[in-house]
């Protein structure tokens, strides 16, 4: 039996507004494996970054359970939440505005700590472990030990990021929700921040979400990828798998629109129409239905599940 | 619609045929020059670019942030903002015309009507209180001189040209969606059919589905009305979707220049070997990526001679001293690598 670190059950989120509910997370199930990385893929607006939040419970899921190490964290008290969160973190998109800008390198680093009293000790002992902790961390994510008492608006994105890595990591944690974390970033500078994670997830054994909408980023970096599309995974697949065999038409509108830095045929496939619809008190239907070529009855019916389609390889269409 | 009364028309339009010499490209720069001047510090931001742009072509400018691919192309529309910023030398001339000796008049003739820009990020370009069909019609009553009924009309045909619905010309920006506004600036930029167009990271802020529509409409466009467009973007997939020469650009030069097959598949300069190779293969999943070990050096405080000597691994003594040495390797392609002194030399390039 593979060894389940967390696991989501129906999750929804809906936020009020006065047109009526956004869909955010619309039934939205996952399960990921300790130490691997489960990409999660889709435009803005499908709800990938709403369902990474959630599953931390920065904000409140509507519905559903989230399951982490076999316990549903949905049931827990804020306290009893703030203790877990020593276990599960979140590495934020713009390195340029989740970093305060009065805060040093050192400050920030420190506040996770502070926060959680994982030191122990007082006085001047407490302030030494600290700093030698400190600097432990900043050796780990790549900043120079010159940089402690540097200010954000000092330093370059990609040294920013390492800052909010170096602060996700102070705890210790055992799974982390990368939301974005490379795309404020230059290519050569991406891949910096994309070795240090995979470096980490080695040496620490950590898991990993990892939430974007680059097919390239996450083509190299994840073991499984999910697909989003309107709050619905519309499917789920290893990731080999799902480059190579890519089986719903969204899907395949996302892989064919990806410019490749090659010379090639230019080609000339229909693209993917329109744009996302508005998630606002969305129909009984096939989420993809106004921008897919297939009109057929079936898609009109209902919201179509996720089916196992092959081993391991999950699609939510009805046409297969 | 007294929002367009504002609107002063140059009279400009003889004097500017006087200054207009013959000319083959659409575009040359010579040697451009510009820094940014601080009390504090100098920020050399464009140290001596040259290159020219056929007409119907398609430039790509690469590079990372800081490059200074934005301020090459605001010199080339005379629009580097000054203070602090300051073009130090260089010709640059479009159509013709040296943009840098013509008058704020003849300037207003010019920008808009033979050299246009689409800028990056859809969301700020915009203005937030005028509708869209005012906003492109601003630039056609001002260059092409037709009365306000006839210039939204118009509005209304470049929309649709766009794939807007032609009925929603009197909406408001926050009304349209990022890939929705970015194909107004679109339209804005090609109202008066520039014969020179600027597409400054024009679908960074987009999703690739997006993106794709729009890369895909802007070929069309530029095919149909025979334009010249200069594509600055970090994504080398669009440049192999869209360009027919590439410049990369590296701490305000041009490091390395040539047809988009010499500079893909016959890559010279090692920065560009290191953009090639820091980037996820979508094709083969290397187990590692090799990002360009440190960053760019800062234009407040640039290093003598090859400024990516620090970060370059095949760098010698001799890069880190006196002048980039410009090896040429065809007519069309050449690279700043003081390394090809060394006629034995070559690069590897990853995959």
């Amino acid at each position: 039996m593979a060894d389940i670190i967390l696991e989501v059950k129906n999750l929804k989120k809906y936020f009020k507004s006065p047109k009526g509910n956004v869909h955010a997370v619309d039934n939205v199930n996952f399960s990921i494996e300790r130490g691997k990385t489960l990409g999660i893929v889709g435009e803005s607006g499908c709800g990938k970054s709403s369902t990474g939040r959630t599953i931390l419970r920065l904000i409140e899921p509507t519905s559903g359970q989230i399951f982490f190490e076999g316990k549903d964290i949905t049931k827990l008290s804020s306290r009893e939440m703030t203790k877990l969160r020593r276990d599960m973190q979140i590495i934020f998109q713009d390195p340029f505005s989740s970093l305060d800008p009065r805060m040093t390198v050192s400050e920030l680093i420190a506040e996770p700590l502070n926060y959680h009293k994982i030191l122990e000790g007082s006085g001047r002992e407490l302030e030494q472990k600290k700093e030698k902790y400190i600097l432990d961390l900043m050796d780990t994510v790549g900043l120079a030990h010159r940089l402690y008492n540097a200010y954000p608006h000092e330093l370059d994105g990609g040294r920013r990021q390492r800052i909010g890595i170096a602060r996700a990591l102070a705890l210790n944690p055992k799974l982390i929700v990368c939301d974005e974390p490379v795309s404020a970033l230059d290519v050569s500078i991406q891949a910096q921040i994309l070795n240090l994670l995979k470096d980490l997830q080695r040496e620490r054994g950590l898991t990993y979400i990892f939430i974007t909408h680059n097919l390239s980023v996450v083509n190299h970096f994840a073991d499984e990828i999910a697909v989003m599309y309107l709050g619905s995974v519309v499917e789920k697949a290893p990731v080999d798998e799902l480059f190579r065999n890519p089986l719903h038409p969204y899907t395949k509108a996302l892989l064919s629109a990806i410019p490749v830095p090659e010379i090639r045929e230019k080609k000339d496939e229909p693209l993917i129409q329109g744009e996302v619809v508005s998630p606002i008190n969305l129909p009984e239907e096939c989420r993809f239905r106004k921008r897919c070529g297939c009109s057929c009855e079936a898609c009109a019916a209902g919201i179509p599940q996720l089916r196992e389609v092959t081993p391991g390889h999950f699609v939510a269409c009805c046409n297969l | 619609m007294s929002i367009f009364k504002k609107l002063t028309r140059g009279n400009s339009e003889e004097s500017l045929e006087k200054k207009r010499q013959k000319m083959d490209a659409a575009v040359e720069v010579e040697n451009l020059v510009v820094q940014y001047v601080t009390s504090s510090e100098t920020v050399e931001a464009v140290n001596g670019i040259s290159f020219s742009l056929a007409k119907k072509h398609t430039l790509g400018l690469v590079g990372e942030t800081g490059a200074g691919k934005t301020t090459a192309m605001l010199a080339l529309m005379n629009m580097v903002p000054d203070p602090p910023g300051v073009v130090k030398s260089g010709t640059v001339k479009v159509n013709g015309l040296d943009m840098r000796q013509l008058t704020p008049a003849e300037l207003q003739n010019v920008r808009g009507s033979e050299i246009a820009m689409i800028f990056q990020d859809p969301m700020t370009s915009l203005n937030p209180v005028m509708s869209v069909g005012e906003q492109i019609a601003e630039s056609i009553i001002l260059h092409r001189h037709l009365s306000e009924k006839e210039a939204l009309e118009e509005a209304k045909k470049m929309l649709a040209m766009v794939g807007i619905d032609p009925n929603r010309v009197g909406e408001y920006p926050h009304q349209f969606s990022g890939g929705m506004r970015q194909r107004v600036g679109i339209a804005i930029a090609l109202a008066c059919n520039p014969t020179v167009l600027i597409a400054d990271e024009p679908t960074s802020a987009l999703d690739v589905t997006i993106q794709a529509q729009i890369l895909r409409m802007m070929k069309d466009l530029k095919e149909k009305n025979d334009t010249s467009l200069i594509m600055i973007t970090h994504d080398l997939g669009v440049v192999a979707e869209l360009c027919d020469e590439v410049a990369v650009m590296y701490a305000g030069r041009i490091v390395e220049y040539g047809t988009l097959e010499e500079v893909f598949n016959q890559t010279k300069h090692p920065y560009t070997e290191g953009l090639f190779n820091s980037l996820p293969n979508i094709n083969s999943r290397q187990q590692k990526l090799q990002p360009i070990p440190g960053l760019m050096p800062d234009p407040a405080n640039l290093p003598k001679g090859c400024a990516f000597a620090d970060r370059c691994a095949y760098a010698t003594d001799a890069c880190r001293s006196g002048d980039v040495h410009i090896q040429h390797f065809s007519d069309t392609h050449y690279a700043a690598c003081s390394a090809y002194l060394d006629p034995a030399f070559h690069i590897q390039r990853g995959y």
